[in-house]
């Protein structure tokens, strides 16, 4: 495990009981730890996203920070332009966090975030990636692994096709700070959200958040299976500065096979052992390849 | 100071005197030289703004919407596709009650490509909640800019600036470029209370259930009806501290007149000419210059088209199967009280409407009594 090096500040709670969430919701724990990391001075950004809902309905809301809604695709848009009107009331130091799920970030909001990303605005990025559309009912995203039983995967997906590799995309446009993190290690999660508000320009953070009802797992053991995501290697934590500079965060002491991750879910249980076999040996690969990333940084 | 411009530039001018502090856009033609100059006027130090080309008009005006929801005033232009493309985020922007202003320049839709001039574009918006008003002059594109920011603010819904595209985006015109102070007292800083503030945690755009949707859009209804009779106080402030007014609607030789053509934009100019010309042959013409389209004013309409036996409507816009929307308003206006209505379409896609065309409209309503169907295409080559 990640020995903790910092302190999270218990005090600083920003995220209500009362929510709409699940039970164990991943996307529910990121904010909480990204806002305690974030503080007070904060306006969140939500497209349309789980989030929208969890958020609570008008007039209630869970979070003690502004929040502001927008369409489905203007994520990091509608936060430029809530970071170019606070700069020009002279609130510079003020965080404007984006806060999207998979297919507002993967997908329909991919354009805008390039964007913020070419421009280098100053605002954070945190996509809660739970690989579907999980609010609407579980659909496929191009975040979804392949494999994975979604609505319109009913057989387990596409074959053979990588995730898209959005940490990698988003450090290619040379952004100050890119960051993969996993509600399971939320150590690590609050350090960078910690680390991401420092830096001026544009931060992504790309957070592992389980979804229950869309992994088809109890909600009881979110935790358990995205730690499991990690212990395997399938997504490990790493960072991205400046687009070059790849530090991993996390070596797992004793390697789990991908299987054990895979079969810890339902949404997998179409998958024969030849391809849980080729996705291990994807695992490998990747870890590799970042490896010698890191290595070469 | 009086200088010569394009409407474009008289468009930035306006921005710049009303200080907005969030510009975001995307280019089009024919509106690209209106975020050029003032990128170049932010540049310059003319104007304290954050001036923001984003990669597409969907992000332009989801931009806009989110600086606004933090109380900066805020500023897009475009034209065309690029509306188009805006649409969803429209009705964002109006449902929000944000007071943003844009410069809507009217250019024809594709297939096939075409940059020319056409009303399609903003009117197919008409539905959005956004105020829209429509210009004739590079003088009154200034001075509508500055207006448009005061007026949302007043009532707390955007509001586009429209004009033609080329006859008047593209054209040159003696400008009077009022000086700062006059338009400061006019129009001072933007402090909206309803503004998302740091240390507040309310939220902008949460979910509403059926609870409460009905009442927000019955609100923003009723806010709407109030647009003609504050935007007549605004332009009244406007006259005295500037010195210019325009009206919701400008008649000209309507009191004693038998026709009377309604048109909007660039139109306003050579069929006022036509009036002038059928007035010298013994013909009781007059002309209707419609200004605001959204919220319609019916009300003023009926009033000015009280002598009119026969109304025509000159179209530069379709909607296919219906006709011009102009004319299709403009016979919901006349409901309670019935005239015969030429709806003339032409011009479309910037093909020239020239005196003559106009002159023969009238003609072809005095020639019958009632029009020969609702929807009279002219200046056809088949």
């Amino acid at each position: 495990m990640i020995e903790p090096t910092y302190t999270i500040e218990e005090s600083s709670e920003f995220l209500y009981p009362g929510h709409l969430a699940c039970q164990g919701c991943g996307a529910t724990i990121a904010i909480r730890y990204v806002l305690k990391a974030l503080g007070k001075n904060t306006v969140v950004v939500i497209p349309a996203c789980c989030w929208s809902i969890i958020a609570g309905l008008f007039p209630h809301s869970c979070l003690d920070v502004p929040v502001i809604h927008t369409a489905f695709e203007t994520a990091a848009v509608a936060a430029t332009g809530a970071r170019a009107a606070l700069d020009i009331q002279g609130k510079e130091e003020v965080n404007v966090l984006a806060w999207a799920g998979d297919g507002g970030t993967f997908d329909i909001g991919f354009q805008a975030l390039s964007g913020a990303a070419e421009r280098n605005e100053n605002i954070l990025y945190c996509c809660y990636d739970n690989e579907a559309y999980m609010n609407t009912g579980i659909q496929r995203s191009s975040a979804t692994p392949v494999g994975a039983w979604t609505t319109t995967t009913p057989k387990g997906g596409l074959e053979d096709r990588p995730k898209k590799d959005i940490g990698r995309i988003m450090a290619a446009h040379g952004i100050p700070y890119v960051a993969t993190a996993n509600v399971a290690f939320p150590d690590d999660l609050y350090r960078k959200a910690k680390k991401a508000a420092g830096i001026k320009g544009m931060k992504f953070i790309h957070i592992l958040s389980p979804c229950p009802t869309g992994w088809r797992i109890p909600s009881s053991e979110s935790i358990e299976v995205a730690r499991l995501a990690t212990l395997s290697n399938l997504f490990p934590l790493y960072e991205i500065e400046k687009g070059t500079r790849l530090t991993i965060n996390y070596f797992p002491s004793r390697k789990v096979p991908v299987t054990r991750y895979l079969e810890s879910q339902a949404r997998f249980r179409l998958m024969d052992p030849t391809a849980k076999q080729q996705v291990q040996r994807n695992v490998d690969a990747a870890w590799k390849r970042l490896l010698k990333e890191a290595e070469k940084a | 100071m009086k200088k010569v411009l394009m409407g474009n530039f008289a468009a930035s001018h306006g921005v710049r005197l009303a200080r907005a502090q969030v510009i975001s856009a995307y280019p089009i033609t024919p509106q690209t030289h209106v975020v050029e100059e003032l990128s170049a006027m932010v540049a310059r130090g003319d104007l304290r703004a954050k001036f923001i080309k984003v990669e597409s008009e969907h992000s332009a005006l989801a931009c806009c919407i989110a600086a606004s929801v933090m109380g900066a005033r805020a500023f897009t232009a475009t034209s065309s596709h690029g509306l188009l493309l805006m649409h969803e985020l429209l009705h964002w922007a109006s449902g929000g009650r944000l007071p943003i202003v844009m410069v809507a320049v009217n250019r024809a839709i594709a297939p096939g490509w075409n940059i020319w001039n056409e009303q399609t574009d903003t009117l197919s918006q008409r539905d959005t909640g956004w105020i829209q008003l429509y210009c004739a002059s590079n003088q009154e594109i200034l001075d509508t800019v500055i207006q448009a920011f005061k007026l949302a603010e007043l009532v707390k819904i955007p509001v586009m600036v429209i004009y033609d595209a080329f006859i008047m985006s593209h054209t040159y015109e003696p400008v009077d470029i009022p000086d700062p102070d006059p338009v400061d007292a006019f129009l001072p800083p933007l402090n909206n209370p309803e503004a998302l503030r740091i240390g507040d945690s309310r939220s902008f755009g949460s979910v509403t259930n059926p609870d409460f949707h009905l009442e927000f859009r019955m609100k923003l209804h009723e806010a709407t009806r109030q647009v003609p009779e504050v935007f007549g106080k605004v332009e009244e402030d406007y006259e005295d501290k500037v010195g210019r007014r325009y009206g919701i609607l400008e008649p000209y030789q309507c009191e004693d007149a038998e026709l009377i053509m309604i048109a909007a934009g660039s139109l306003a100019g050579p069929t006022r000419m036509v009036v002038d010309d059928l007035r010298r042959k013994g013909i009781r013409a007059g002309r209707i210059k419609l200004k605001m389209f959204r919220p319609f004013p019916a009300k003023r309409l009926r009033e000015i088209l009280k002598p009119a036996e026969k109304v025509l409507v000159l179209d530069r816009n379709l909607s296919p199967g219906t006709g011009g929307i102009f004319a299709h308003e403009v016979r919901a206006a006349l409901r309670a009280d019935p005239r015969p209505v030429w709806g003339f379409v032409a011009g479309l896609g910037g093909r020239d409407i020239t005196p003559e065309l106009i002159t023969s409209m009238f003609f072809d309503a005095m020639g019958s009594p009632l029009p020969p169907s609702d929807t009279i295409f002219k200046g056809v080559r088949l």
